[in-house]
Order: C-alpha cells, then sequence, then structure tokens
C-alpha cells in the first residue's frame, strides 16, 4: 500500500507546480508589432487589461520576436530580469519556451496556440472556429452569387478549421454556396492580401472573409462595393460599407484568471482551449446591413454553443469528394480538431500536405 | 481574363517599379543602395501620413518624395562624402527605416483615408484587352509611366544624365572631364531614394490605403534584385516588375478560379521564374554584355587617384 502511494505521489509530484508569487510581474513575447491591428494587438489589449488587477505590479513586453533561436534567449532575457510569469504568443515559440520554462522552475510559462505541456509551462488558445462558424451564417445570408472568397494565410490546422467552421456556417443558411479560398502563405503583406482578394472578387464572389493579420481584404471588397468578414480585431473603420462582422480575440479574461490563479498558488500547468462561454473568442456587432431574422439566428446558435448545447462540427460532415467523413450525430474530439487538415464539402481549394 | 490579369499585373507590379528605378538611378552612379526596404516603409508612412493631415493626395506624394530624399542623403553623406562602406550604409538605412517607422507610425495604425481612385484615359481605354490595364489605372501608375520615360530620357539625352553615368562607370576619368563626382553622386542617390519612397507611398496611398508597420514586406529586396535582371536600364525594369507582379497575380487567380494545381507549385512559380531570369541574364554576362556600372560600390577619391 505505502508502495502505491509512493508510486502515486511520484506521479503526480512533476505536475504540481510550486509557482506561487504574491505580486505578479508579467512579461509578453510576441511575435508581430504591437501596431498590426490584429492578432498581436489583441494580445497587448489583454496585457492591458491583466495591469488593472491590484497584485500585477508590472507588465512588459517585446514584439517583433522572430520565431527560433532569438525566441530563447529574448525569453532567457525576461526570465533573468525577475518576471515571474510569461506568455510566449506565437506557435513558433512553443520550443524556446519550454528549454528556458526547464531552467527557471519558479517562474510559471504560458505559451499560446501550442500543444507542449511541463511543469511550469501551461498553453493556452481559444475555440476561434466558434466565431467563424456564427460569422459563416452571416456570410451564407449575405451572399447572392452563392460564392463566397476566403483569404487564407498558411494551411495549418487553426486556419483550416476556421475554414470548416466558416463553411458548415455558410451552409446553415445557404446549401447552394461555395467558399473558394485563396492561400497567401504570408500572414501579414497587406498588398498581396489585397490582391489575392482581388483575385477572389474576380472570379464572381461578393462577400470575402479571411484568415490575415490586416485589413487589406475589407479594402479590396469596400472598392468594388463588396461585402466583407474582419478577422481577429473589429476593423469596420476600413471598410465602414463592406463590414458585416468579424470573429474577434478578447484575451483580457484569460490573463486575468492566470494571473489571479499564480497569485493565489493555485496555477497548475495545463492545456486550456476556452470557447465563447467565456468570451475569449467574441463576435463584433453585426451590421445593420444584416436582416434581423438572422441575426436573430446568430444570436441563438450562438447561445447553444455557448451554453454547450450543440457543437459546431456535427455530423453528417462529407468531405470535398462527398464522402461521409463524420457520421450523423458524431462530433469531433479536441484533439481531431486541433490536427484537422482536410477540407468539408463546400470548399474549393486545396491543401498540399 | 487575360484583361483582368494584365490590370492585376501592372498594380502589383508598380511599387517594385518605382522602387526599382530608384534604385537604378542610384547604381548608375556607382553607389549600391541595400537601403531600399526601409526608404520604402519610410515614404509610405510619410505620404500615407502627410495625406491623412492635409487631406491631399498630391501632398503626400511629394511628402513621400521629401522625406526619402532627406533619408536617401544619409547614406549619400556616409558613402559618397565620407567614403563609408555601401553595403553597411544599406543594411544600417534599412533597419533605421523599419524601426522609425514603427515608432512614428505608432498613432497611424488604424486611420483611414481615401486613396488613389482609377482614371479612365478617354479612348485609350477601350482598346480590347490593354486598355483597361494600361490606360484605366491611378495617377501614380500613370506617372510611373512617364517616369520610365523620363529616366532613360535623362541618362541618354541629357548632359547630366551622360555625367551621372561617367561617375557611375569610370570616376576618375569623369573628375578629369571636369564633372564633380560628388555632387552628381550624391544627387543620384536622394533623388533615387525619393523615388523609391514614392514606391513606398504607393502601398500606403494606393494599393493598400493605410499605414501598417512593416507594410513594404519584402518589396524593397525585390527591387534590389530586379536593377540586376533589368541591366540597368529603366525599360527593362518595367519588364521585370510586371513580370514579377503578373506571376503572384496569375499564381492567385489560378487558385481562385479552382485549379487542381497543388497551391505550393503555383507559389514557386515567381521564385521558379527568378532563377529562370537569373540563368538567362547570367548567360548574357558571359558573353560580354554585361551593364553593371564599371565602379560600382567603389568610393572614389581624388587623392587616391592611380
Amino acid at each position: 500500500m505505502k508502495k502505491i502511494v509512493l508510486l502515486l505521489l511520484m506521479l503526480t509530484l512533476p505536475f504540481a507546480s510550486a509557482v506561487c508569487a504574491k505580486d505578479i510581474k508579467a512579461a509578453f513575447v510576441y511575435v508581430g508589432p504591437v501596431g498590426d491591428g490584429g492578432w498581436t494587438f489583441a494580445h497587448d489589449q489583454g496585457r492591458i487589461e491583466m495591469e488593472t488587477l491590484p497584485f500585477v505590479k508590472k507588465t512588459t513586453f517585446i514584439e517583433s520576436v522572430p520565431e527560433g533561436a532569438d525566441a530563447t534567449r529574448v525569453i532567457m532575457g525576461l526570465a533573468n530580469k525577475g518576471y515571474n510569469l510569461i506568455f510566449t504568443t506565437s506557435f513558433g515559440f512553443m520550443d524556446p519556451t519550454l528549454e528556458v520554462a526547464e531552467r527557471f522552475k519558479d517562474i510559471a510559462f504560458e505559451h499560446c496556440s501550442g500543444y507542449k505541456v511541463s511543469e511550469n509551462m501551461g498553453n493556452y488558445f481559444g475555440k476561434f472556429y466558434q466565431g467563424k462558424y456564427l460569422s459563416g451564417i452571416v456570410a451564407g445570408a449575405m451572399t447572392k452569387a452563392d460564392v463566397i472568397g476566403y483569404v487564407a494565410a498558411f494551411p495549418i490546422p487553426e486556419v483550416i478549421r476556421g475554414i470548416n467552421a466558416f463553411t458548415l456556417g455558410v451552409q446553415e443558411v445557404n446549401p447552394d454556396a461555395i467558399v473558394k479560398v485563396v492561400w497567401t502563405q504570408t500572414w501579414f503583406d497587406p498588398g498581396l492580401e489585397r490582391d489575392a482578394a482581388d483575385s477572389l472578387l474576380d472570379v464572381g464572389a461578393d462577400v470575402l472573409s479571411m484568415h490575415q493579420d490586416t485589413p487589406a481584404t475589407l479594402q479590396a471588397a469596400e472598392a468594388r462595393g463588396m461585402l466583407a468578414i474582419g478577422n481577429d480585431s473589429d476593423m469596420r473603420q476600413f471598410a465602414p460599407n463592406a463590414f458585416l462582422t468579424a470573429p474577434v480575440w478578447s484575451w483580457g479574461v484569460l490573463y486575468k484568471q492566470i494571473a489571479t490563479d499564480v497569485h493565489n498558488g493555485t496555477w497548475k500547468p495545463e492545456e486550456i482551449w476556452w470557447g465563447m462561454e467565456t468570451d475569449v473568442v467574441q463576435l463584433a456587432p453585426l451590421s445593420d446591413k444584416v436582416p434581423q431574422q438572422i441575426q436573430d439566428l446568430v444570436a441563438e446558435k450562438k447561445q447553444a454553443l455557448m451554453q454547450h448545447k450543440s457543437q459546431v462540427f456535427t455530423g453528417p460532415i462529407k468531405g470535398q469528394d462527398g464522402k461521409i467523413l463524420l457520421p450523423a450525430g458524431k462530433t469531433y474530439s479536441d484533439k481531431e480538431l486541433l490536427s484537422m487538415n482536410f477540407f468539408i464539402q463546400g470548399v474549393q481549394g486545396t491543401i498540399a500536405d | 481574363m487575360l484583361e483582368i490579369l494584365l490590370d492585376a499585373t501592372v498594380r502589383a507590379g508598380t511599387p517594385i517599379l518605382f522602387a526599382t528605378l530608384g534604385a537604378i538611378i542610384n547604381e548608375r552612379a556607382g553607389i549600391i543602395n541595400l537601403g531600399i526596404e526601409g526608404l520604402m516603409l519610410i515614404g509610405a508612412l510619410a505620404g500615407f501620413s502627410a495625406t491623412y493631415f492635409s487631406g491631399s493626395l498630391l501632398v503626400g506624394v511629394v511628402a513621400a518624395f521629401c522625406v526619402t530624399f532627406i533619408a536617401g542623403s544619409f547614406h549619400a553623406l556616409i558613402t559618397v562624402q565620407l567614403r563609408g562602406n555601401q553595403i553597411v550604409s544599406g543594411l544600417a538605412l534599412t533597419m533605421f527605416g523599419v524601426g522609425v517607422t514603427a515608432l512614428f507610425g505608432k498613432g497611424m495604425v488604424g486611420l483611414t483615408i481615401v486613396g488613389f481612385e482609377r482614371v479612365a484615359i478617354p479612348g485609350l481605354s477601350q482598346i480590347p484587352i490593354i486598355g483597361k490595364a494600361f490606360f484605366n489605372q491611378d495617377m501614380l501608375i500613370y506617372f510611373s509611366f512617364l517616369l520610365v520615360f523620363l529616366v532613360w530620357f535623362f541618362f541618354y539625352r541629357t548632359r547630366w544624365g551622360l555625367g551621372v553615368r561617367s561617375v557611375g562607370e569610370n570616376p576618375a576619368a569623369a573628375d578629369t572631364c571636369g564633372f564633380s563626382v560628388s555632387l552628381y553622386r550624391f544627387f543620384a542617390v536622394t533623388v533615387g531614394s525619393g523615388f523609391v519612397g514614392i514606391g513606398g507611398a504607393y502601398l500606403s496611398l494606393a494599393s493598400t490605403p493605410m499605414w501598417i508597420e512593416n507594410m513594404s514586406a519584402g518589396r524593397g529586396w525585390i527591387a534590389v534584385a530586379l536593377v540586376i535582371f533589368a541591366g540597368w536600364s529603366s525599360q527593362r525594369a518595367m519588364l521585370g516588375a510586371y513580370l514579377f507582379g503578373g506571376i503572384t497575380a496569375m499564381q492567385l487567380r489560378f487558385q481562385a478560379m479552382g485549379t487542381t494545381i497543388s497551391a505550393h507549385i503555383l507559389q514557386m512559380l515567381p521564385y521558379f521564374f527568378t532563377i529562370l531570369v537569373l540563368v538567362i541574364s547570367t548567360h548574357r554576362l558571359q558573353k560580354g554584355a554585361s551593364q553593371q556600372p564599371e565602379g560600382l560600390g567603389l568610393p572614389y577619391d581624388r587623392e587616391d587617384r592611380k
């Protein structure tokens, strides 16, 4: 008996973290500039919100940090400077964060969008695809041509999952519509994103959506009197007429929670994947152009997602070739969602492996 | 479809065209400028800010020219007057441009302006296929056509142009003939930088009317490479810029049309063509048809003349 208890203790020991700090000094490592108006901007808004907590004594950030060896040096530098809670907000920072975390056991590390956990490093992300799904409903209702263009950055699970969820939203109200995908292979190149958006308008799309960091796609739609859906943050000022809505990030609630846990000594390194019920993922206010009936439908679907009454990916779901991928009534596990690498029926585009 | 493709080609190629022309003016005088990327960013921010505060696009373009003219004068000061290393100075200029625009651009993020609109030239814009692409564009694109001609005219039909070319080819000989090497080089660098700035302003005033950090996204480096491809000629710079813009526009449109060719293969095309073009142009070089200015990259000091 003693042995078993000892064994159990040994097993749980690595997962119980000793990180606890009365005063929080938090540091953020960003992949892009705070001025990108999208991804990094949203994280920084979360940082500012976290600063309002009384026990958060200091926060800092380092922007435009390249992924790779440089990141290790930057994170190490922050750890040496006495920060006791460090956030790294890009997929490519995963291994550098882990490397530094192993050398500083008394510091809490949180990595965004990865999958590795250690005794003092957790990871966190939001179910952004839920917002993509709701915005898809709006797009499906607003398209007259039944062709929706989607400017996408890289064929990685996060983006693919978003496109599929968006398409499911479109099909909710408009089963005939197709979603055409153009890859840009960059997160950040306004000129190229604009050109990609134009190429989709050229082939007949009348509503555009995107998974990019700049508002260039919105401008393309605005210039031709078409409609568009934003990404990451509310960008309506760039396209006052074209803008319909946007799935947006709101990290403040999550950052405040983590800081509070570390403060109270209850912080555990775990995998956080929060959905709309927590406000981490939101939908920007809908444009007046969206009919009331659709606004109500979106609100209803949002409510169902928030109360876990429904799931975005619920069978039957067919692949691009029409074969059933997910039988009726079934849903995907988080693991399957996080590694999604195929398109569903209704998406026109290719994923090269 | 061809019409649309040509139109997209011209629009994607124009910022690179301005930058390449500016770089050619630099290098014709014998000064390598690797600060193109930084200058484009400075031009983009200056153009956007000036337009935002004045409400005039013309003021924006003039401001972009003037501010990059001044930024370029640092490169000129270091490389011409102080005879510093041109590579190091150019790289420093790029880093300076990235940093300084990030710093001063913070307040401009998220602001909006009305950008350049298309102006159809009566008659000419009706020509099938090429009409829309070349004669239904914005004023900056028309200016880029004019600039290609002006740069050629300047170099081959004016005494000043001859002066710039000769200080680039053989500064010692030019000096002997009474051309002021430092004066010609100084103005070639600063004026060339000014046109690079207009290329940057095309991004923030016409292509996507907004300011975002780092919005040139590597176009400056493409321009540096295109100078060599173009053999230091303004007409071939136009060809090169449109070729690069055209292949990018084409691969996006192939995807949008729903071809089943892998996106990765399509995205390789611009680089594949770059390599192909390099092979062809090096082959031409071996035949002894190099257009590279003889004095390129070499600081000139009258005292050191051999």
